[in-house]
């Protein structure tokens, strides 16, 4: 008996320790408003609406905070624990469909707030429901919020969270403050990933560092989880570029140059020997293409025109390779179209 | 008795040949605390699932290879059931969402809730996690991958996910990024030589090094292909000699009849063969990409240079078609029609074109 209650200890205890585990994508997301950077317009105004927040949209793109700085102004206005019963947060993971947006939200915002005297009133009045990843709300389920929204809106803030703003319907828009969050600059890119790194004690080479910025293309929140699985296969040694580029999915240079010199060469059984190479080497068809295009953007051998001619092929391609078409023939294609376009 | 491709299959990671950095990598990943999602893509017959199955026997114990198959029922909203094949041992579960078509956003959420809720009870197991292993990956739909992204992090602490497809260029880069990419590359000819003659002296087959050297190049770096292969002209020819002739399979043969009636003739006739032969395929259940793949390689390697790259542009269109149209023997057609055009054209001189009817 003394044991079975001894292993429920155990167990407890491990339980406890998987939360510290937690990705440090939520674990270094930024607790305060203060503590959110490059984002300061949005802060000030945020700040000082605080009493009285609008309905506000956020929009911008991935890894830019958005979520955090919702999550953190929350947190500031009721507290960790209240924080609990006044936000609702729904993102595309969950159903949502129009009868979620009819009857769940619905509900929640017309509910009122039982107010609780042992907080002196300190914080405000009204609940927040936040609609992350709101450009996948199906159009139906977006004109469904419009009433609500002006009817409740004494009782609840909305805050829709999207990455094109062109998702949301114009109705809704207008009944919104606008945020817009501009991507991280390299600085703050770099002060962040840094102190990550000091708190979990990762030793990294300089360049590595620079990789992971570059890769990342001002992306916050993808830098972060890409530090954290490259950080994984580096127990005891310093992170180097390989492994960031190897969890990254980047090809290698000299791979992409292999590919390049065998349009050069003109030859179509070339091209396809050196594709065929690379697919099998596992290295997939979106990375390959655009790191293909880009290396032909700063290659003196092409001229302006034909760059253009090869830029519209590869949209053409990209568009195919979405869409599940075949990597061989997607990739050979680009490469054949590089190679007529080369003198 | 197991083909040899099951029974010479690696059973933990000490045993894979090929790829030793790849296999210290997961070495590192299984003896360490925290396990991520992890996103396995590589060519089909580079080992994906072998990795994956040794990674979990080095993770939870042998247990993780008694494998039990059961069918799980979900009812969408508008109360149709869904049955899905679950694949599972102690510590994991397999899936293949791909096999209910449009409804795998249902099945990915409603699986992996019901997975994430239930804790572990065994309390002798190393990990208190589950593993979810979801096959086919780049064929799920964009909204089971978008619904995919937060469940990913919400039941980190119970679930892990393990993504196996061929190439992640379909799967949306939220998921990529909470993933981390392993990326396993198909094995080199010799590599491959090395592994036939393995198994020739497990199996005391005497294997030349000669036939090891041609089915390894017939193979197209597909480990699996190649081993099958290895098993068939042992079980046609007892003993394999030097000279032997390799056996190609009956629908590759059929592609190269066909490929030869295109570069010959460009007229209506002709296409009414193929046709014929077209349907034979597609009902022996050829996939309508992989079809118009190889029959694509096999026209090219008749073909002239310079009409290669015009072939080639087609090809690219029409297989493109294949995967977004419905019906793929219009598209293999109308790619089959353009071919012979191509080359009609070029063998009687550029520019003018006429139909040659015998």
């Amino acid at each position: 008996m003394g044991s079975f209650f001894q292993d429920q200890g155990v167990r407890f205890k491990s339980a406890k320790d998987s939360t510290l585990n937690l990705p440090w994508i939520e674990k270094y997301r930024p607790k305060s408003l203060n503590n959110i950077s490059a984002q300061e317009d949005t802060l000030i105004t945020l700040k000082n609406s605080k009493d009285n927040l609008p309905h506000m949209l956020f929009y911008g793109p991935p890894g830019t905070g958005k979520t955090s700085t919702i999550l953190a102004l929350a947190r500031e206005l009721f507290g960790p624990e209240l924080m609990k019963s006044r936000v609702l947060e729904l993102n595309a993971s969950h159903e949502r469909g129009i009868d979620v947006i009819r009857e769940r939200v619905k509900n929640y915002a017309r509910s009122f707030i039982i107010s609780d005297s042992d907080r002196n009133n300190q914080c405000p009045g009204f609940k927040i429901i936040i609609l992350d990843e709101a450009d996948s709300l199906t159009k139906d389920a977006q004109e469904a919020l419009r009433r609500t929204m002006e009817k409740y809106s004494e009782l609840t803030r909305f805050c829709l969270i999207c990455n094109q703003i062109s998702c949301i319907i114009p109705a809704l828009k207008s009944r919104c403050t606008l945020f817009r969050f501009k991507s991280i600059g390299i600085d703050n890119m770099r002060n962040r990933l840094t102190y990550i790194c000091e708190q979990e004690g990762i030793d990294y080479y300089p360049e590595a560092m620079d990789e992971l910025i570059k890769d990342s293309q001002g992306d916050l929140r993808k830098a972060i989880s890409w530090l954290n699985n490259a950080s994984k296969l580096h127990k005891d040694d310093r992170v180097t570029v390989d492994t960031i580029k190897e969890t990254v999915g980047i090809v290698p240079d000299d791979i992409i140059n292999g590919l390049i010199e065998s349009a050069a060469s003109k030859s179509y059984d070339k091209i396809q020997e050196t594709v065929n190479d690379v697919i099998a080497s596992g290295y997939f068809g979106k990375q390959v293409i655009e790191q293909v295009f880009l290396k032909v953007l700063q290659d003196l051998r092409i001229n302006e025109d034909h760059k253009c001619n090869i830029g519209e092929s590869l949209g053409i391609i990209d568009k195919r390779l979405v869409d599940g078409g075949c990597e061989l023939f997607q990739v050979l294609s680009l490469m054949c179209a590089i190679s007529k376009n080369m003198d | 008795m197991s083909l040899w491709v099951d029974e010479y299959r690696p059973k933990s990671l000490e045993e894979l040949t090929y790829h030793s950095d790849l296999t210290k990598r997961l070495k590192i990943l299984a003896s360490s605390e925290d396990f991520p999602h992890l996103l396995v893509y590589g060519p089909s017959g580079a080992g994906k699932k072998t990795r994956i199955s040794c990674l979990l026997r080095e993770l939870f114990g042998e247990g993780v290879q008694k494998l039990k198959t059961d069918i799980q029922t979900f009812t969408n909203s508008s109360s149709r059931k869904i049955d899905i094949t679950v694949v599972s041992s102690k510590y994991h579960l397999e899936i293949t969402p791909n096999e209910v078509g449009f409804s795998d956003r249902l099945v990915v959420q409603e699986f992996l809730k019901d997975v994430a809720q239930t804790k572990q009870v065994d309390l002798s197991i190393k990990h208190d996690f589950k593993v979810v292993i979801i096959h086919e990956a780049d064929l799920l739909t964009r909204e089971s991958q978008a619904a995919l992204r937060r469940t990913m992090e919400l039941y980190m602490s119970n679930v892990r996910l393990i993504l196996c497809c061929k190439s992640p260029s379909k799967i949306i880069d939220p998921i990529r990024s909470r993933c981390l990419l392993i990326r396993v590359p198909a094995p080199t000819i010799d590599e491959i030589i090395t592994i036939l003659i393995n198994i020739a002296k497990k199996t005391n087959v005497n294997l030349p090094l000669k036939v090891a050297k041609l089915i390894a190049d017939q193979s197209n770096r597909d480990l699996r292909k190649a081993i099958l292969s290895f098993e068939s002209l042992y079980m046609e020819y007892d003993v394999l000699k030097d000279n032997i002739r390799y056996r190609f399979t009956d629908w590759e043969e059929i592609i190269n009849d066909i490929a030869n009636k295109i570069s010959l003739h460009y007229n209506p006739e002709n296409l009414e063969n193929i046709r014929d032969l077209l349907y034979e395929l597609l009902n022996t259940y050829i996939l309508p990409s992989n079809l118009i793949k190889y029959l694509f390689l096999a026209i090219v390697r008749r073909a002239d240079e310079s009409v290669k790259f015009e072939i080639l542009e087609k090809a690219a269109e029409f297989e493109h078609r294949i995967v977004t149209g419905s019906k793929a023997l219009i598209h293999i057609e109308a790619f089959v029609i353009n071919a012979m055009y191509i080359i009609g054209r070029y063998k009687n001189g550029l520019g003018t074109i006429s139909m040659d009817i015998d």
